[in-house]
């Protein structure tokens, strides 16, 4: 494109601009952090000594340790299980296509609109007769089938995708149809796979109304959900509470800027292709 | 059924019958497949979507038997201004959700594209994103304290002698849902851009400079090129922010718990008072019935905008 130069500088300089916006909480948060405890620092201004100790201080009292096992616990339960059941289906309705499958696709679709909200009062009555409000399973349970309609819709598209020729010349070597999946189909979907694995991590991690509800103790919660009841305890303590919240947040930046390129084209693929 | 598969010819009943039996077992394995995720997603989605229908029509506080309420929680809904306000609140959230963020994606791609070459824009699409990635809650603590009276906001309108214009963004009546919305905003951005990026990558150059051929500034360039190209983007984007606004819950509980008085209550943080608060089950499930309607309403036709051009 060709464009006139204070055109260009222009957007330059409202770039810029718009990228100090986006930045700028960030900083805030972490120059907060750095405040002695229990102290209302004015805005943007560093301590005359930065009190590091603050995020031992928060480590250790939003017992993060603890925290940290707990989201693993839910991750691994969660996350594994969504994408092979998901992987399931997306074979079954993206390459064998059965009659009817078109039908059972759109029940799916149509869970990707549903705000949580409209279905937490039942689930809340749903998981207290199960018998397992306040544990973990009260929300690996729901967050499985939750993610289905993304799952599904993310893996049925990439199946929909894959150039036939493949599995034709595996059927003709007489390849059964589970061969064809294990064998053919899941090693050429490893970007696919691990792009909704990305995806899924970090929505469990960040789930919050979930862990609000259903379980009231904060370490058998997701991340987001302990940073909540965090909250709740060290409101008053702003730099405290800061540390706190950049010790829970961090962790999401990390995996984003290190798989930056699948999580983007999974969003992508995931949004357009639906 | 493989896709292009030449036309058969006409076969022997026997065989038809065979094959028709084949079929069936196909299709009964691909279904095979499909069972466990539909478990899941019956138990966990369905079943509460009609259990939420099955509560609304009657009163409920959790722990007496129910009384039949007919369409009583409804008026609630529809009358009671609390409810009702609250359901404007969150119409209101979608120029802050959606259109804003969308705008300035719109601005924030064009520059990128027109300096895609330099290390800014790679820099700018994975800062712009940032804010996507990180929990709500954790974006609405950093607000909240950004937006206190003694917040960076303050700071700096106070550095550029505007002092005088500065408050409890988040405490006060005429500016806390705008201030949750720059909260949305500032979250939805980065989304946004990213789907445009990809719509705009797409984009054939030669339209572009065919139109300067003909002398179209860069303006009318954008209107007739760029966005008409981006539609199918532009109706994903919109969607999802749309959702994200109607639907907002974890900003607005930690910066605001609906308030000051009820100015920043939207419909999924009432569900949540009526429900587990109040005990009152039958107006939080007609309320949250509503809500899925209220999506389902504008989102649908945001579809066929998306369709309209894959035929």
């Amino acid at each position: 494109m060709i464009v006139s130069k204070p055109e260009k500088w222009l957007g330059r300089v409202l770039l810029i601009l718009l990228m100090a916006v986006t930045i700028v909480p960030f900083i805030s948060l972490f120059i907060t952090a750095l405040h002695p405890s229990g102290t209302y620092p004015a805005g943007l201004t560093w301590p005359e000594t930065p009190h590091w100790e603050n995020f031992v201080l928060a480590f250790q009292s939003a017992n993060m340790l603890q925290l940290l096992w707990s989201s693993a616990l839910i991750e691994i339960a969660v996350v594994p299980v969504s994408i092979l059941i998901a992987t399931l289906t997306g074979f079954a309705l993206g390459h064998l296509r059965p009659p009817g499958g078109r039908a059972v696709f759109i029940v799916f679709i149509l869970g990707l609109t549903l705000p949580l909200e409209g279905i937490i009062v039942p689930l809340y009555y749903q998981i207290r007769e199960m018998g397992l409000l306040n544990t973990r399973w009260a929300l690996i349970l729901p967050l499985i089938g939750l993610f289905m309609p993304f799952a599904v819709t993310w893996m049925r598209a990439h199946f929909i995708n894959m150039p036939p020729d493949l599995s034709e010349a595996a059927r003709v070597d007489g390849a059964t149809t589970w061969q064809l999946f294990w064998r053919i189909h899941v090693p050429l979907s490893i970007p696919a796979i691990s792009s909704l694995g990305i995806l899924l991590f970090l929505w469990t991690w960040n789930q919050f109304l979930l862990a609000v509800v259903l379980v009231s103790d904060p370490e058998k919660r997701t991340m987001a959900g302990a940073l909540g009841a965090f909250q709740g305890q060290w409101g008053t303590d702003i730099p405290l509470l800061c540390a706190g919240s950049l010790l829970i947040l961090t962790p999401t930046l990390i995996i984003f800027l290190v798989f930056q390129r699948q999580f983007v084209s999974a969003l992508l693929q995931g949004s357009l292709k639906g | 059924m493989g896709a292009g598969a030449a036309p058969l010819p006409v076969p022997a009943p026997a065989n038809n019958r065979r094959r028709r039996i084949r079929r069936l077992s196909n299709a009964a394995r691909a279904y095979l497949l499909v069972v466990p995720a539909a478990a899941f997603y019956i138990a966990f989605v369905i079943r509460p979507i009609i259990l939420t229908a099955q509560y609304s029509v009657y009163n409920w506080d959790g722990i007496k038997p129910a009384t039949w309420a007919g369409a009583d929680n409804y008026v609630e809904v529809f009358t009671n201004p609390k409810l009702v306000g609250a359901i404007l609140n969150s119409f209101e959230l979608i120029i802050y959700f959606s259109f804003i963020p969308v705008v300035l994606a719109l601005f924030a791609a064009n520059v990128i594209r027109g300096i895609a070459r330099s290390r800014l824009s790679g820099v700018a699409r994975t800062v712009l994103f940032l804010p996507q990635v990180i929990p709500l809650v954790a974006a609405g603590i950093m607000w909240s304290w950004m937006l206190s009276t003694n917040g960076t906001v303050n700071q700096l309108l106070r550095a550029v002698g505007l002092g005088f214009l500065g408050r409890a963004w988040l405490g006060d009546f005429d500016t806390a849902l705008p201030a949750v919305g720059v909260i949305g905003a500032w979250v939805q951005l980065g989304l946004c851009l990213i789907l445009i990026l990809a719509g705009m990558s797409k984009i054939d150059p030669a339209l572009y400079e065919a139109a300067r051929i003909d002398g179209a500034g860069p303006i009318r360039e954008f209107f007739s090129i760029t966005l008409p190209s981006l539609r199918q983007e532009l109706a994903v984007a919109i969607t999802i922010t749309v959702i994200a606004a109607l639907a907002s819950f974890d900003i607005i509980y930690i910066s605001t718990q609906g308030g000051p008085g009820n100015s920043t209550l939207v419909p999924g943080l009432q569900v949540y008072y009526l429900a587990f608060f109040d005990r009152e089950i039958g107006t939080a499930s007609a309320l949250a019935l509503t809500l899925m309607a209220l999506v389902l309403i504008v989102v649908l036709p945001l579809q066929r905008i998306l369709r309209g051009r894959d035929g």
